[in-house]
């Protein structure tokens, strides 16, 4: 077979949603169901990835696939009876498929002493028998007996084929074509078995012997060949062209002085189409198809399948007819047309048009979360089973979309956050039974989305984050010093420090010398933030918060030093022109911003990205209220607000590499380029402890 | 005319590599997802030569073989049953739901065709 690299990846989307109708399944029958259809659906998912596997020489998949397939069969033709053992066995046997297709995904070589084991008790249900392996595409003649050790200087071959014969669809004006192919060929028929009576006459019964005599053919594999699948539909005697007639045999009469009768029947050497009967017109079968016996397809859900890279033609068609808008709302501005124009109207409808536009293709790249989440699960049984905690994990929400990049690229982080939270967050059974309890540890993974956004949560119901252990870790590893006052959330936000890990002994599972800050840099990297909030003894939960799309944004227009930049509105709360009495110093340059009791932390967008000094005071500028993950709210002063509008983001990673507080870039109306802030950067970069460092300054001078 | 086959089967990568393999050896193909749509697509076309998966939902392939045969349009259309199961047992299989022959999967493109070729006269 090919190995299309196209089709590579066609198997490798459809292994995709084939584990997860097999993990449904599994799933089905853990909770309970024996009803054939499950039983059936999981051997289907298990049968077809073994198929399609063997078509790309992916033998560890196949082997593996087709020892599941064998107990599955066991299983549904009754021969094996669901226990509890089974369903444990089956459910490893899942997770084991499932990482094997990704080992041959990723072209690497599977983990065998993960496989085997699995293997063997798969095998324990099946006893001895049953380990033959598959069969080769061979051509079988078990059931011709001659001899055909010596070369001879020719064949002859006589057939008379069967009722069945022409039933299964074969049609002896082939095969005989096809054996005048061999060789130089005579051919002749034996007409003597024709019933007398024409009225007799059954037109699909063979009553003609054909013979040919093939010169100069040193094998009859070719003949077997040809006789491959009718061997025992025909009466079939090959043997050497020398062998005399077997006595009694019909004279043998030379094709083409068939009776007229023969020629005209149908199944004599006529086009095939006219099998059945000429004389019987052809009828529109009834309707027995579909609508009689059809069970209602369990996911019927018709889908057109497009090549990713059209949809992202797409999406930059429609990123440049937003921008394209607003070059026209622009120019409308500057060519001072009346409000009460008509192209007012018409530019409205063009707005809502294209960002209709932009949601219908948006929704074409949505994913749900589902075949993500259920690769989860496997990882966390998987985590579970190595640390031998007893873990039961929950998923809420799996039909929630998010962007189809955003499913890929969140595999990884949420692979180490669900290890983490397996490994260093549930505690093992006896430690749980000492605290009050349950023995079971329970991993809660909920996506939901929120007002533009879309939250994944991991949760479990350990210990709690040690936040004394986290601190003085971060002390020992230099992160912070030692006298420093953190508060419990900046204590958090250290595990996603560069060099940091709080396992002491390095554990098969999470620690792999990827750190925390790998999660956050993937997860910002998507444009998206993670949180943590953890309570002693009860358990720790960590938010990713993503946007939507990864290609528009809806910002505020903002001038920060001249500059016109962006700021994401999915994380101000509100904008704030401030009087003199909402503005408290601290320190030398530090200022704060009293709003509703409470005091914020000001953190001046200019200085953070390296303009000179502004002197005018806050109330010159407008403040705009951050919501961030890390920091509880800041307020960032900048010049002045413009507008709020959507904004096509362009990512400058390629060119030039992560940059700390700038998320990407877009291209404004006028055709200028506008940096987009991220202003968790922002304002983590600007965290409260910089306040008390000033307050040290102050004292020390 | 280009010889048209139906291929049958519930896995996309087989009816992605079905296609591949017999329009490069010139043959016209239409798929079927499964033994359901199969059936339709039989009735609604004209076939001169059927692949059929085995294990399928909704209808297998012997349930696809027994509707065709037992149909009245063009019930005697070669069909080649295409499965991974092993020889002895899967040829009494095919035999008996009337199948014309069978290709085991993973399948050899040359072969394939060879074989189409011979059934169809093509």
């Amino acid at each position: 077979m090919a190995t299309d690299p196209s089709i590579l990846d066609t198997f490798f989307e459809e292994c995709e949603d084939l584990i997860v109708a097999l993990t449904e399944g599994l799933t089905e029958m853990r909770d309970g169901a024996e009803d054939d259809e499950t039983v059936n659906a999981v051997f289907r998912a298990v049968h077809s990835i073994k198929g399609a596997a063997g078509a790309f020489a992916l033998d560890e998949l196949v082997g593996f696939a087709h020892k599941f397939e064998t107990v599955l069969d066991e299983l549904r033709s009754n021969r094996l009876t669901t226990d509890e053992n089974l369903l444990r066995v089956l459910q490893r046997a899942g997770d084991v498929l499932a990482d094997l297709v990704e080992a041959a995904r990723d072209n690497i070589p599977a983990n065998r002493d993960q496989v085997d084991p699995v293997l063997n008790e798969l095998q324990a249900f099946l006893g001895d028998e049953d380990d033959q392996p598959e069969e080769e595409f061979v051509f079988e003649a078990m059931t011709l007996d001659f001899d055909n050790a010596e070369e001879q200087s020719g064949y002859r071959v006589s057939f008379r084929p069967s009722h069945e014969f022409y039933a299964c669809g074969h049609d002896p004006e082939l095969l005989i074509k096809a054996l005048n192919e061999l060789g130089s060929a005579t051919t002749s028929v034996d007409d003597t078995a024709l019933p007398d009576d024409f009225g007799d006459f059954d037109w699909e019964s063979g009553y003609l012997t054909w013979t040919i005599e093939i010169e100069d053919l040193a094998t009859d594999l070719g003949i077997l060949e040809i006789f491959q699948f009718v061997d025992d539909l025909c009466d079939l005697k090959i043997s050497p062209r020398d062998t005399p007639l077997t006595p009694g045999a019909a004279p043998a009469i030379e094709l083409e002085d068939l009776p007229d009768i023969v020629q005209t029947t149908p199944i004599e050497v006529a086009p095939k189409d006219e099998h059945p009967p000429a004389d019987t017109p052809p009828v529109e079968a009834p309707s027995t198809g579909p609508k009689a016996d059809a069970k209602p397809a369990k996911r019927n859900a018709i889908s057109l399948r497009v090549d990713p890279e059209r949809v992202d033609r797409l999406i930059n068609a429609v990123g440049e007819l937003i921008i394209n808008q607003s070059v026209i709302s622009q120019r409308l501005e500057k060519a001072a047309i009346p409000n009460s124009s008509d192209l007012f109207a018409d530019l409205d409808d063009y707005k809502l048009l294209a960002r209709e536009i932009q949601e219908g293709v948006m929704a074409i790249r949505a994913q749900p979360v589902k075949p993500l989440f259920q690769r989860m699960l496997r990882i966390a049984r998987e985590a579970a089973d190595g640390t031998g905690k007893d873990v039961a994990i929950v998923t809420h929400g799996e039909n929630t979309e998010v962007d189809k990049t955003v499913v890929e690229r969140l595999a990884d982080p949420l692979t180490h956050m669900i290890r983490n939270a397996i490994d260093h967050g549930i505690e093992a059974p006896e430690q749980r039974k000492a605290a009050g309890k349950p023995a079971q540890g329970v991993l809660t993974l909920t996506a939901s989305q929120r007002s533009g956004s879309i939250v994944i949560e991991i949760a479990d119901d350990g210990a709690g984050l040690n936040r004394t252990r986290i601190r003085a870790i971060a002390v020992e590893k230099g992160l912070i010093p030692a006298d420093a006052t953190l508060s419990e959330q900046e204590i958090d936000q250290l595990l996603f420090a560069p060099g940091f890990s709080t396992a002491t002994e390095i554990t098969n599972l999470s620690g792999r010398g990827v750190g925390m800050d790998v999660v956050k840099t993937a997860i910002t990297t998507l444009g998206g933030r993670v949180a943590i909030s953890s309570v002693p003894g009860k358990g720790t939960t960590f938010s990713i918060t993503l946007p939507l799309t990864l290609a528009v944004m809806d910002g505020m227009i903002i001038n920060v030093g001249g500059q016109t930049m962006v700021v994401p509105i999915s994380s101000i709360l509100e904008s704030i022109r401030p009087n003199t009495s909402d503005i408290s110093r601290i320190g030398l340059h530090g200022e704060l911003l009293r709003i509703r009791g409470e005091y914020v932390p000001i953190v001046d967008l200019a200085d953070r990205l390296g303009h000179p000094p502004d002197k005018r005071t806050m109330t010159d500028r407008v403040l705009l209220l951050i919501q961030t993950e890390t920091v509880p709210q800041c307020a960032l002063a900048v010049d002045d607000i413009f507008d709020q509008r959507q904004v096509v983001v362009k990512s400058m990673q390629g060119n030039y590499g992560a940059i700390s507080g700038i998320s990407g870039a877009t291209i404004l109306g006028d055709g200028k380029i506008a940096l987009i802030i991220d202003p968790d950067a922002i304002a983590l970069n600007a965290a409260p402890r910089n306040f008390e460092e000033e307050a040290l300054h102050v004292a020390a001078s | 005319m280009k010889t048209r086959i139906l291929a049958i089967d519930d896995s996309r990568t087989i009816r992605s590599l079905l296609t591949m393999a017999l329009e490069k050896a010139g043959f016209d193909v239409t798929t079927a997802v499964d033994g359901v749509d199969g059936v339709q697509k039989f009735r609604d076309s004209d076939a001169d030569l059927v692949i059929t998966d085995v294990n399928m939902p909704n209808k297998d392939g012997f349930g696809v073989i027994d509707d065709i045969r037992g149909g009245e349009k063009n019930r005697a259309v070669p069909v080649l049953v295409l499965t991974t199961e092993s020889g002895a047992a899967l040829k009494e299989r095919a035999r008996a739901a009337g199948a014309t022959g069978w290709i085991v999967k993973p399948f050899d493109d040359d072969a394939l065709v060879s074989v189409i070729r011979r059934l169809t006269g093509a």
